[in-house]
């Protein structure tokens, strides 16, 4: 019994105990000496476990349902551990250089990605709390790794303080779902729950989770840490914040909202559908004013989750199939974007003043092309592969009847495309200022030149995990 | 009124009020002390539940543990709890609109207060019959919680990582003692014996 349990969850097992090996290892050898070659095995452990997880077969729960191995779970785990690997990578010479080389970094992030892998496969209300927590304790150490800097620490402390009120809104949700069902296993709950429209008192604890949850997408109304946690934070790690912990939340969500509340669906609908809308238009206008790409980049981040939930909101399996989709190529062309902003220096140090990529494409007219499709691809223009994940989320929300929410959608996202258009205009049109230090790092061109290719290239047949992710959406939803 | 029932509402009452002086009352000593009395009073309700176990960790680790470590932290922070006093006083009037909005969204939430058919069945009983305490914990905590319990440990060593990274400063200007370096020293080379006469220096 325990032994095919632990089978089940042997991916954590082996990536926790990576961690305590790695930690371990370096606190006795060489310390912070050791982080270059820890943060390339760390992230060859996750792109190996990526491969294996994802051939594993599936459809197995452990621990008497409270968790869930499913299809669902193995193409959030995937895309998580994957997009953890290279923002590993693409981070490591950055932070080697501004001296927040601890070794620490790569183990935390590990646990966090741990964390994250359970969170996506919880059936248990504790079990998706242990997870959660795991990950957000690990998430607020690296946000202020760079400790001598006042922004990375106020950032760090910023998201901890607000984390803890956000767990503990879900943690009071949770607890009145499980006053109502008597349960804290998701299939228990969804029993209790019935069909139909669910009393007050789980209508109650339904929107405290949700409250939670959408704190940790960073969604509308519960958004305000993001900017500044991305603004303060040393890029490689913004890089992950916008990349794997919205994955792993947005698939919690969506775990959440069908394998638990799945019956009541009218209920949470309408409230999903509201954060939906507010996140596109609030993300979409806030960031006109930003100078700061990193904070714009927190803006679209937000803009972007609206759109992800916008597919959630329907309800449908086609919603979860839109919603992964969605946050597949949000991560592609995130990943892109970040890979350009960690190569932006001038004299050695960073910049992430938008005004410094003035007339930015007669000095490196190739970089400029990669990044002028990246944003075209982030506003959704047609044929790029980012319009393909507008329109499939437009398309859930229209399939379920919610037109007011596509329309919406449409307008949102025509609003969105003004700031992203303004970079363009900057690199090809802008007054020629000072420029640009050349980048240094191959690496971080070859990223930057990968994500551009992928979103024209995906154009095709997006690399096929439309199909990938309608099986993974049906295993959640039947 | 039976003598249960009177415990109950003694110790409940006695929570309430230990959690309520906790937040108003003016000095953090203080509060930390109406504090004990909450964990105090909490811990008689569980003896009431039939968890005994649960009350006395909650007495040994809570009262012995976490609310002295708390009243050492209050005594050693120098930390001007008047001016934070004054800081939230310009903001209470918005606060207690939103507590008082919240309060009568709670009662509207627990006044119509139902729960499902099957959540009676479903919610496990304190104890099995014939079972320890103790035993029923454990069979708890290592058989249908045995990822939950493992997953807290891993938050606990995330826990210790993260303030040894975000606190710990290697200084360099400061002597340390090196054992095997004292050890090996050879008392010839070190220490010099003069023969001073008396009455001339040297």
């Amino acid at each position: 019994m325990l032994q095919a349990d632990l089978n089940i969850i042997l991916p954590e097992i082996i990536l926790a105990i990576f961690a305590m090996l790695a930690l371990v290892g370096a606190v006795y050898t060489g310390k912070d000496k050791l982080t270059a070659p820890l943060t390339w095995i760390t992230a060859l452990v996750f792109v190996l476990l990526a491969l294996w997880v994802g051939s594993r077969e599936v459809g197995q729960t452990a621990f008497g349902g409270t968790f869930n191995a499913d299809g669902f779970a193995r193409f959030a785990k995937v895309a998580i551990l994957l997009s953890a690997a290279a923002v590993l990578v693409m981070g490591q010479e950055y932070l080697a250089r501004r001296q927040v080389a601890n070794f620490e970094y790569p183990v935390l992030v590990t646990l966090a990605v741990v964390g994250m892998m359970v969170m996506v496969s919880a059936g248990d209300l504790i079990v998706l709390y242990m997870g959660l927590e795991l990950m957000s304790l690990s998430l607020y150490v690296v946000a202020s790794l760079r400790r001598d800097s006042i922004k990375s620490t106020e950032s760090g402390l910023k998201y901890f303080v607000l984390g803890s009120l956000s767990s503990g809104m879900l943690l009071y949700g949770a607890s009145l779902v499980y006053g109502f069902s008597g349960t804290t296993l998701f299939s228990g709950i969804i029993e209790a729950a019935g069909e139909g429209h669910a009393p007050l008192g789980l209508l109650f604890g339904l929107v405290f989770m949700i409250s939670g949850l959408a704190f940790k997408v960073s969604a509308v109304p519960f958004h305000m840490w993001t900017p500044d946690v991305y603004e303060g934070a040393p890029t490689p790690i913004t890089a992950f914040f916008a990349t794997a912990p919205k994955v792993a939340a947005m698939a919690l969500f969506a775990r959440v909202v069908h394998s638990a509340f799945g019956g009541i669906t009218a209920d949470w609908q309408q409230v999903i559908a509201l954060i939906s809308v507010l996140s596109m238009f609030l993300g979409s206008i806030a960031a006109i004013g930003q100078t700061n790409i990193k904070r714009l980049m927190a803006y679209s981040s937000i803009t972007h989750m609206g759109f992800a939930l916008m597919g959630l909101a329907s309800g449908t399996a086609f919603g979860v199939q839109a919603m992964l989709i969605y946050m597949a190529i949000y991560i592609v062309m995130n990943l892109g974007v970040f890979a350009f902003i960690l190569s932006m220096e001038r004299d050695g140090q960073p910049v992430t003043d938008l005004a410094a990529l003035n007339m930015y494409s007669t000095a490196y007219p190739g970089r400029a092309l990669a990044l002028l499709i990246l944003m075209f691809s982030l506003a959704g223009v047609p044929p790029l592969v980012g319009f393909f994940g507008k329109f499939y989320v437009l398309r859930a929300a229209y399939d379920a009847g919610l037109v007011w929410l596509a329309v919406l959608g449409v307008i949102a996202s025509v609003i969105g495309a003004f700031y992203y258009l303004r970079i363009v205009f900057y690199m090809y049109f802008g007054e020629a200022g000072e420029p640009l230090d050349k980048p240094r790092s191959p690496l971080l061109f070859g990223f930057l030149m990968a994500s551009a290719a992928i979103m024209l290239l995906g154009v095709v047949n997006l690399f096929g995990v439309e199909g990938i992710a309608q099986a993974a959406s049906l295993t959640l939803v039947n | 009124m039976t003598v249960a029932a009177f415990s109950f509402y003694l110790f409940a009452l006695c929570l309430l009020a230990g959690g309520l002086f906790t937040v108003v009352s003016r000095n953090p000593v203080h509060s930390v002390l109406w504090l004990i009395l909450a964990f105090l009073s909490a811990a008689g309700l569980f003896v009431l539940l039939g968890a005994e176990f649960v009350a006395m960790l909650l007495i040994i680790v809570y009262v012995g543990a976490v609310a002295v470590l708390f009243l050492f932290v209050v005594m050693m922070l120098d930390v001007d709890f008047a001016s934070l006093k004054a800081e939230m006083a310009r903001y209470m009037p918005l606060a207690l609109l939103i507590g008082i909005v919240l309060l009568m969204q709670f009662a509207l939430a627990y006044g119509s207060w139902t729960e499902a058919e099957t959540a009676e069945a479903a919610r496990l009983a304190v104890a099995p019959e014939g079972v320890q305490n103790t035993a029923a914990l454990g069979l708890l905590i290592y058989e249908q919680y045995f990822l939950v319990f493992q997953l807290a440990g891993l938050v606990l060593l995330v826990a210790m990582i993260g303030a040894i990274v975000l606190t710990l400063r290697h200084r360099q200007d400061i002597k340390r003692q090196n054992v095997l370096h004292q050890m090996w020293r050879d008392p010839a080379k070190a220490m010099e014996l003069k023969d001073v006469k008396p009455g001339q220096g040297l």
